[in-house]
Formats: structure tokens, C-alpha cells, sequence
């Protein structure tokens, strides 16, 4: 499970740490108009064979959480701090070719976009050949007959044919197919995947989404699903975590986020969804305002600008003073200045609304 | 609010086809992708029709149709009595008053060198509309009734947040008090926090003003939110359109059982426990399409007839209706999963071999309060 707080200013030794534990990480980009911090403080761990999903809107510090993990930070120009542990080795250290020794066999990534991330002037199967015999040592017929048999793996049909085609020749659910394959095609650990469906119609998300799951459970692959869906969170993630302007504001197992949410960002996230499993709301609670500028962040809670519940908190600390991530119960926890009981409350009040009590 | 709704939107038969041309130093046409095939809606004023389908599907290329972005191949377009399809862009300019559209991205939409202004007086300059109290005053109205600070008046596109670029777009639309607006996807590029902001806003502004909307979208669940009646969209035509309860309660069409069944519930329980129909692969390409019923190569009640006979639009209840040879009502479809019956149509052997793993539906609401 994850345990964000106990990390921060020890060091463990290696043999200790879970598969996966993210110290304290830190991102910026400096750019014309000031530096931009666009992950502050990010610690969590995760267990082998788990699937966190990690939610959040545009600027939240989602994708580059994944990308400082897997070293493609520092190639955009921008500064990494704090460690990464990835199955007792710390990636933030390691030179930029050993970083790339790594990506594609102990960790490999899918995009959003799969018409972006496949090479439009190769053939689909020598993309996934070349990605074999850049990590194993094994001849091209080999690595070939391998290649063929992921492509049928994954759901290709007609792969004897389909791995001569071109990327622009394959429908974009059969190009994240081809994705999906190429990632897992040297048994990676780690599998990130950054909004894999959300470029995707919903009924072939679903086919893609199932994929995913299947082939979870066959390799034991630990994933992190990245994501602003909450609906396709509910469908595949063990773990949930918030992020909000570069931060975690709430972590937890999935259904604790769903049934038991506590810091009002996540409840506002909840309530702003459209929903076809309820009674039809005259309308939509959205949260107020905008997401903030990662340039110019508020001075003490990130969220306080569009919070509800700011002004229930004395001395008006949630607008000097940043809170800091807390377990609240077991394996959750929550970045919030209001007392646990008021969270707890509002936290019903909001989920009795949902479920079409009146006001 | 107008006391009585009234028709304001009359589409018949409607075809907007795309030569194909090979390539060469002669090029000939080839073939034709029949992006929208003989389609038919109406639509009342302050009434919203919700138009969904997957990519591929049409649904664009019909919304700019009828909107004479696009020369539409054949069929009628009664915008407010007058017939719109074959006029000259000359003579559609007054027309354009009424119609106005609302685009998805609202990075691409505003000219990035225009101030806010400039934008959302852009219809009043083009149309020679002076409004009372000026054109400053009417934008700065427009401003604050979509929810933007109107001492922003003077303030480029890219000084705004992606919502906020919405906000514009949806205050340049309604700037002339059009009958018709067409939303095209006008939330899918949005965050989930701001959709819900600018669903409302667009409510807010049918019930004052009573525009109808067409809106156009693949996300059920927004769709549901806005909308008095349905279309579902499938290869360029109609394949079920019903008032929103029956859509989302007791549709009919497979294609529709499917399309519900595959959005998630953000609940993780429900989510765990439902089943659901998967459908095989892709949509078929619109140049070729496949014989009798477009949909047959995907469907699970798919049988020799669908491949021989095209399924008629037929109204099987009162504003309802469906084109298929088979429809299935809901409990039927959850029967015959349970039962097992369900069965896959012989399989094309270019989809992959998944059994139909069961569905599940949302329990209807009550109608609209």
C-alpha cells in the first residue's frame, strides 16, 4: 500500500524499500515568465504487482510524475530532485544511459497519443523488433516470431498480416494495441500508462482498458495508470492518488477514495461528474474557478482558492499555511487544514447529495 | 421562455458525401465516403437534441452540414421555415443570425491576435448589427452574462484558461441571439471540474434566451445531462434517436445497449459487479461500407437478413425510433445473458475472438424536473 509520510528524511536501505517508493520528488522548468514548480513533495510507494492510478486535471503534476520517473525529465530542460527507488536501484541518480537501459526493459510507458509514439516510416513490427534487440541480444528471426506472437497477444487480428502494416494503416484503437504490445514486449515491472484510452471511443476504451487488466494479472506487471477519468479509475486501480497543483492532496486504496474521500478537491471532483448510474440532477455541482497557475501558486493550500470550506478553518491558515499530506485512517491520507471529524462530515453531506438527497 | 415551443429546425434525408480521388497525374474519383448517409432530425426552439457516436460516425460532418460549413451532398435543411441547403454563401449570410456553432477546442477557435473584444463584436461588425448602447456595452453585457470579467475586454485569448476560452467561444455564439446554436464536443476538451461550469452555463442560457442546441458528442454521460431527445449515430446514419428517458432507459437499437454499457460508473462497487457487452473491433471505414445494416459486422443479434436488407428508421413508439431487424429490449438483453444466449455473429475472421461477456444498464430516473 502506499505510505507517503514515513519516507520523507530517512534512508532505508535498499533491500527494505517496495518495489517502487518516490521520495520527496520534485520537478521544475525554468521559462520566461519564472520558474514553474510542476511537482513539489511527491512521496508514495507501491507493492509489486499493484495498479495505483494517479488523477488529476491539466497542470495537476499527473504526466510528469510519470515522466520524472522515467528519466525523461531532464531531456525537456528541466530539474529533478528528491529519489526515485525502482526494485532497489534509485533511477535520479543514474547517468542518462543508464537511465535508458532501463526504460523499455525494467519500465516502459504507453501515451495518450498512439499515432504520436509510433514512427509513421516503419513497419509496426520492426518498431517492436528493434525495441528487443535494443535491450536482448537475440537474432532478428527470433526477435520477429516473439514480435508475432505479442501482436496476437494483444488482440491483433490478422497479425501474420498486420505486422508489415504501417502506423497510419491500423485504426487507433489497433495502434494502441501495437503500443501496448511494444511496451510489454521485454516483461517490463514497471508499465506506465499515461491516459491510454482517452484519445479512444468508449467502446474500444473498454476493449483497451480490459487489455490492460488481463495482461496485469498474466505478467504481473505493476502499473500506474494515469488519468482524469474517475470512471476508469473505479474500473482498474487497486490504489487512488490526488493530485492538485503539483502536489498529492489525497491517497488512498480505491474504495476508501470512493466511498470515504475527505479533502474537498476530491469530493468536488466527484460532484462535478455527469454520472449514468444516478438519478438525473437538475444540475451539475462544479467547483468554482480555475485550476491555478503552476507559475503563481497560492500562498498556502493550492486548493484554497475553490474550496467551499476554507473559511471553517481558524486563523485563516489555509491561506498562509501549506498543509502537509496526514494519514487520517489507515492507509489514507489527506492534505487538508480542516479537523479530521469536519472533513468526515462534509464528506457525508456531499456523498448524501450525490446520491439525490435534497439540499 | 416563448410560451410555445415551435419548430425551428427541419433536416430531410441529409447526404454529405467526399469524393475519393486516386492518386496520379489524372486524378479520378474512385469512390465516395459517405460520411453522412440520409439522415433526419427536427428540432424546437429551448429544446436540446443530444447527436452521439463514436469517431467516424458522421456526427461532425452532419452538424457542419447543417450548418452549411460543408456543401451537404443531397437532402433539405429548414432552418426557421426557410429552405438553407442549396443557397449561396451570398444568401446565407443574413441566415447565419440564426444559426450559430460552438466549437471543441478552444485553443483553435479564437484568433489568437484578436483581443476578446474584437471576438465577441466580431458578429455584430459582420452582421452590421448596432446594438442599443453600442457594441462595447452589448459585449461587456455578453461578457458578464457567460461568466468573464468584462474588464477584460482588452485581453488576448492565450491570457485564458481553457474553461474560460469556452466561456468566449460560447459568448461569440449567442452574441446575435441565435435560434439554433450547434455545439460540437464543446466540453471533451475541458477539465471534468470546468464541463460541469460550462454545462450549466449552457442550460442557463437555453432557458433565457430558449436557443436550441445541437448538441454533438461521445460522452453519454454529458450528453444525458443536456439533452431533451437522443440520436444515436452510427456509419453516417441514424440508427435510434428517442426523448432522453427511453435513450438512457429502454433503448432498443444494439448498438445503443453497447454504447451504455461501455461508459464507467465512477463507483467501484457498481463498476466490479457490471457486465458488459464488448464489441468487436473497429468501425467499419465509410468508404466501404458494409451491405444491409452498417452496424451487422459488430452486432451480437446480427443474422442473414441484416446483411441482405437495409433496416428502415421505423417509429415504434411515439417519438421513437429505431433501424434495426432485430431490436432487443433491455430485460431481454439481460435475460439472454443470463441464459447464455447471447451469441456472437459468425465471426469476420479479422476480429478477435472475445466472448460477450454480459451488460448492464442504468436503472431509469425519473424524468427531468
Amino acid at each position: 500500500m502506499i505510505n507517503a509520510k514515513e519516507m520523507e528524511g530517512r534512508t532505508q536501505p535498499a533491500s527494505d524499500r517496495p518495489f517502487l517508493s518516490v521520495e520527496n520528488l520534485a520537478v521544475s522548468f525554468n521559462t520566461e515568465d519564472g520558474a514553474v514548480r510542476a511537482l513539489d513533495g511527491v512521496s508514495f510507494t507501491m507493492e509489486r504487482g499493484r495498479t495505483l492510478a494517479v488523477v488529476g486535471e491539466s497542470g495537476s503534476g499527473k504526466s510528469v510524475t510519470a515522466q520524472a520517473i522515467m528519466g525523461l525529465v531532464r531531456s525537456q530542460g528541466g530539474h529533478v530532485s528528491g529519489e526515485i527507488w525502482l526494485d532497489g536501484q534509485e533511477l535520479n541518480r543514474l547517468q542518462p544511459d543508464e537511465v535508458q537501459a532501463l526504460r523499455g526493459s525494467e519500465m516502459a510507458m504507453i501515451f495518450q497519443d498512439p499515432m504520436s509514439s509510433l514512427h509513421p516510416f516503419y513497419r509496426i513490427g520492426d518498431q517492436i523488433v528493434e525495441a528487443i534487440l535494443a535491450h536482448r541480444k537475440i537474432g532478428k528471426p527470433a526477435a520477429r516470431r516473439e514480435t508475432l506472437e505479442m501482436l496476437k497477444h494483444v488482440g491483433i487480428p490478422a497479425a501474420e498480416r498486420r505486422i508489415d502494416a504501417y502506423p497510419h494503416q491500423l485504426s487507433g484503437g489497433m495502434r494502441q494495441r501495437v503500443m501496448i504490445a511494444m511496451a510489454l514486449i521485454n516483461s517490463p515491472q514497471l508499465l506506465i500508462a499515461d491516459e491510454p484510452t482517452t484519445a479512444l471511443d468508449v467502446t474500444v476504451q473498454a476493449q483497451i482498458l480490459e487489455l490492460i487488466a488481463t495482461l496485469k494479472e498474466e505478467f504481473g506487471t505493476t502499473v500506474i495508470l494515469i488519468t482524469h477519468d474517475l470512471g476508469i479509475v473505479a474500473d482498474v486501480a487497486d490504489d487512488v492518488a490526488v493530485m492538485y497543483g503539483g502536489r498529492l492532496v489525497e491517497v488512498g486504496s480505491t474504495s476508501v477514495i470512493y466511498d470515504q474521500p475527505e479533502m474537498p478537491y476530491t469530493l468536488g471532483l466527484l460532484s462535478s461528474i455527469p454520472r449514468m448510474d444516478r438519478e438525473l440532477p437538475k444540475r451539475l455541482d462544479p467547483i468554482r474557478g480555475n485550476p491555478p497557475s503552476p507559475i503563481n501558486l497560492p500562498p498556502g493550500c493550492v486548493f484554497q482558492p475553490r474550496c467551499n470550506y476554507s473559511d471553517r478553518v481558524r486563523d485563516g491558515a489555509c491561506l498562509s499555511v501549506r498543509p502537509e499530506l496526514l494519514p487520517t485512517a489507515p492507509d489514507h491520507l489527506v492534505r487538508c487544514h480542516l479537523p479530521a471529524e469536519e472533513r468526515r462530515q462534509i464528506s457525508e453531506d456531499v456523498r448524501r447529495i450525490l446520491a439525490g438527497a435534497p439540499r | 421562455m416563448t410560451a410555445f415551443p415551435r419548430e425551428i429546425l427541419r433536416v430531410t434525408d441529409l447526404r454529405t458525401h467526399f469524393p475519393v480521388r486516386s492518386r496520379g497525374l489524372i486524378p479520378r474519383v474512385v469512390g465516395q465516403v459517405k460520411a453522412v448517409d440520409g439522415i433526419s432530425l427536427r428540432l424546437d426552439s429551448g429544446e436540446t437534441l443530444g447527436l452521439v457516436g463514436e469517431s467516424g460516425s458522421g456526427k461532425t460532418t452532419a452538424a457542419r452540414s447543417i450548418l452549411r460549413l460543408i456543401r451537404p451532398t443531397g437532402g433539405s435543411i429548414e432552418l426557421d421555415g426557410t429552405q438553407i441547403a442549396n443557397l449561396s454563401q451570398a444568401e446565407l449570410r443574413p441566415i447565419r443570425r440564426k444559426a450559430q456553432m460552438i466549437f471543441q477546442d478552444p485553443y483553435n477557435a479564437l484568433n489568437p491576435r484578436h483581443t476578446v473584444g474584437g471576438i465577441i463584436s466580431a458578429p455584430f461588425r459582420i452582421q452590421g448589427v448596432e446594438p442599443p448602447g453600442g457594441v462595447k456595452a452589448a459585449v461587456q453585457e455578453l461578457m458578464e452574462r457567460v461568466g468573464l470579467n468584462p474588464e477584460h475586454y482588452n485581453r488576448y485569448p492565450n491570457e485564458f484558461s481553457g474553461g474560460q476560452r469556452q466561456r468566449i467561444g460560447v459568448a461569440r455564439a449567442i452574441a446575435l441571439r441565435p435560434m439554433l446554436v450547434v455545439c460540437d464536443e464543446p466540453v471533451s476538451a475541458l477539465d471534468v471540474s470546468i464541463q460541469a461550469q460550462i454545462i450549466n452555463l449552457l442550460k442557463d442560457l437555453q432557458q433565457e434566451f430558449s436557443i436550441a442546441y445541437l448538441f454533438v458528442a461521445h460522452d453519454l454521460a454529458v450528453v444525458r445531462q443536456i439533452s431533451h431527445r437522443v440520436a444515436v449515430m452510427y456509419l453516417g446514419h441514424i440508427v435510434e434517436s428517442a426523448p432522453r428517458s427511453v435513450i438512457y432507459s429502454a433503448p432498443l437499437h444494439p448498438y445503443t445497449h453497447s454504447l451504455l454499457s461501455a461508459v464507467p460508473v465512477p463507483d467501484p462497487k457498481i463498476q466490479k459487479k457490471r457486465t458488459r457487452i464488448m464489441l468487436h473491433g473497429d468501425v467499419p471505414s465509410p468508404i466501404d461500407p458494409p451491405s444491409g445494416c452498417v452496424f451487422r459486422t459488430r452486432c451480437f443479434q446480427a443474422q442473414q437478413r441484416c446483411t441482405d436488407e437495409v433496416p428502415p428508421l421505423i417509429e415504434v413508439a411515439p417519438d421513437h425510433l429505431v433501424a434495426c431487424h432485430f431490436p432487443i429490449a433491455v430485460a431481454d438483453v439481460a435475460a439472454s445473458v443470463r441464459a447464455g444466449e447471447l451469441t456472437v455473429p459468425e465471426a469476420d475472421p479479422e476480429a478477435p475472438e472475445a466472448p460477450v461477456e454480459g451488460v448492464h444498464f442504468i436503472e431509469p430516473g425519473p424524468p427531468h424536473p
